[in-house]
């Protein structure tokens, strides 16, 4: 359990998504203007985090790496798919992505109408292949570790962009030089959101 | 393409097209597009050379592909197409980088494969190749990914220097003698939150040169 945790902790502060990894910036500044939106976009995130990292966790387990088809027979043993990794994970996620968003549509009208015009983007943000990445690269050994990992990153995503969203609101009402206003100080901003966000590295569980 | 439109091939206009992207329409300063990738691989300046130049090849060569077959791809499924084109390309770059630069493909890690969720390579698709021949998406796709190295090396050029005190690996700070009076690395600049703070102040300059690019709010 404590490992798990260890996992969670990690996953939301130390390894942040955003702060430490720089990934899905794009939607991260370009729908950090508002709270709202911000948790909107946020939940979204971490609901496909949820769903396709431990997707990809069983494809690459079942299906990719080196000697995983082994369950289809003895001769199936020393198959190496690895190099159609990044393939197959990009089609997963935007298999899912479109799936989630029609089971939503069918079964939660609402949800759908607030998470709605997100889903899409978020097949292409760099966030969720970035995950399935991680997930592949530091071996998690069963399907729960790598669930934790996805929602964890999930959370700390959602963190970063409804802070920074919370921190943009308020900076309507402050004197900031004309040619770095926009983008300029929201890059200045992330900059000393992550400083902040250092303060968590070391910590062990 | 370009023969039975009587247009050469290194036109003002089409020469436009591979200049516009490396200042007035930066894909990272103006556009901002592909930013993920951008600041983790700007810690040394080589990390950041072959980066620039694998998005560069991936970003011109999809665009020439997706534009060659931009009147069969049926609209609903574009995203799609669109995303086997660049996968297929960022597998061939990666497999390429694993074979002859090894090292550099471990210090690159995931951000490789990162290349596909690219936002330059989906934004110019769409923005570009779905609408143009495909010699001029060649030229743009180019050019993007052009401008993206540019701010890439400038910021990973500015973090190795003070950084680690070296340039490509070569120790220029011990060489000049920096360090015997009394100078020493800024550890900070490696830090992740600097790169941000870089590109932050490079966005600063560039619209303090170029006033008509000031957001309004």
């Amino acid at each position: 359990m404590e490992h798990y945790l260890n996992i969670f902790i990690k996953s939301i502060f130390i390894d942040n998504m955003i702060f430490a990894f720089f990934l899905g910036m794009c939607s991260f500044l370009a729908v950090s203007k508002n709270v709202k939106t911000a948790v909107g976009l946020g939940v979204a995130v971490i609901f496909v985090l949820l769903i396709t990292v431990p997707v990809n966790f069983l494809v690459e387990k079942y299906l990719l790496r080196k000697g995983a088809l082994i369950w289809l027979g003895e001769s199936f043993g020393d198959v190496d798919l690895s190099f159609l990794t990044f393939m197959v994970f990009i089609a997963v996620i935007a298999a899912m992505v479109q799936l989630v968003e029609m089971v939503v549509e069918k079964f939660s009208p609402a949800l759908y109408n607030s998470l709605g015009i997100f889903l899409p983007l978020i097949a292409v943000n760099c966030a969720i292949l970035g995950a399935a990445l991680f997930m592949q690269e530091r071996e998690y050994e069963n399907v729960l570790e790598a669930t934790t990992f996805g929602v964890g990153s999930g959370i700390g995503w959602m963190l970063a962009i409804v802070g920074l969203a919370a921190i943009r609101e308020k900076m309507r009402y402050s004197n900031v030089p004309a040619p770095l206003r926009g983008l300029g100080i929201t890059f200045i901003l992330t900059g000393l959101m992550a400083i902040a966000f250092m303060g968590f590295m070391g910590i062990k569980l | 393409m370009s023969d039975h439109q009587r247009e050469p091939m290194f036109s003002a206009k089409s020469l436009k097209f591979f200049t516009a992207p490396l200042a007035d329409n930066n894909p990272i300063t103006v556009q901002v597009l592909g930013i993920c990738s951008a600041l983790a691989v700007t810690v040394k300046l080589k990390p950041a050379i072959v980066m620039a130049l694998s998005v560069t090849i991936v970003t011109a060569v999809s665009n020439l592909v997706i534009s060659a077959m931009r009147k069969y791809i049926p609209d609903r499924i574009r995203i799609i197409v669109q995303l086997v084109v660049i996968a297929t390309m960022v597998i061939l770059v990666d497999q390429l980088l694993k074979a002859y630069m090894f090292d550099v493909s471990k210090q690159l890690s995931v951000f490789v494969g990162l290349i596909i969720t690219n936002c330059i390579l989906m934004g110019r698709l769409e923005a570009f190749a779905m609408a143009n021949k495909p010699w001029p998406s060649f030229i743009d796709g180019l050019g993007n990914g052009a401008g993206y190295g540019l701010i890439l090396i400038v910021v990973a050029f500015t973090r190795e220097l003070f950084g680690s005190g070296t340039i490509y690996g070569y120790p220029i700070m011990e060489k000049i003698g920096a360090f015997r009076v009394g100078y020493e690395n800024n550890g900070m600049i490696i830090l992740p939150p600097m790169a941000l703070i870089l590109v932050g102040l490079i966005i600063w300059f560039h619209r303090s040169r170029n006033k008509s690019l000031i957001e309004k709010n």
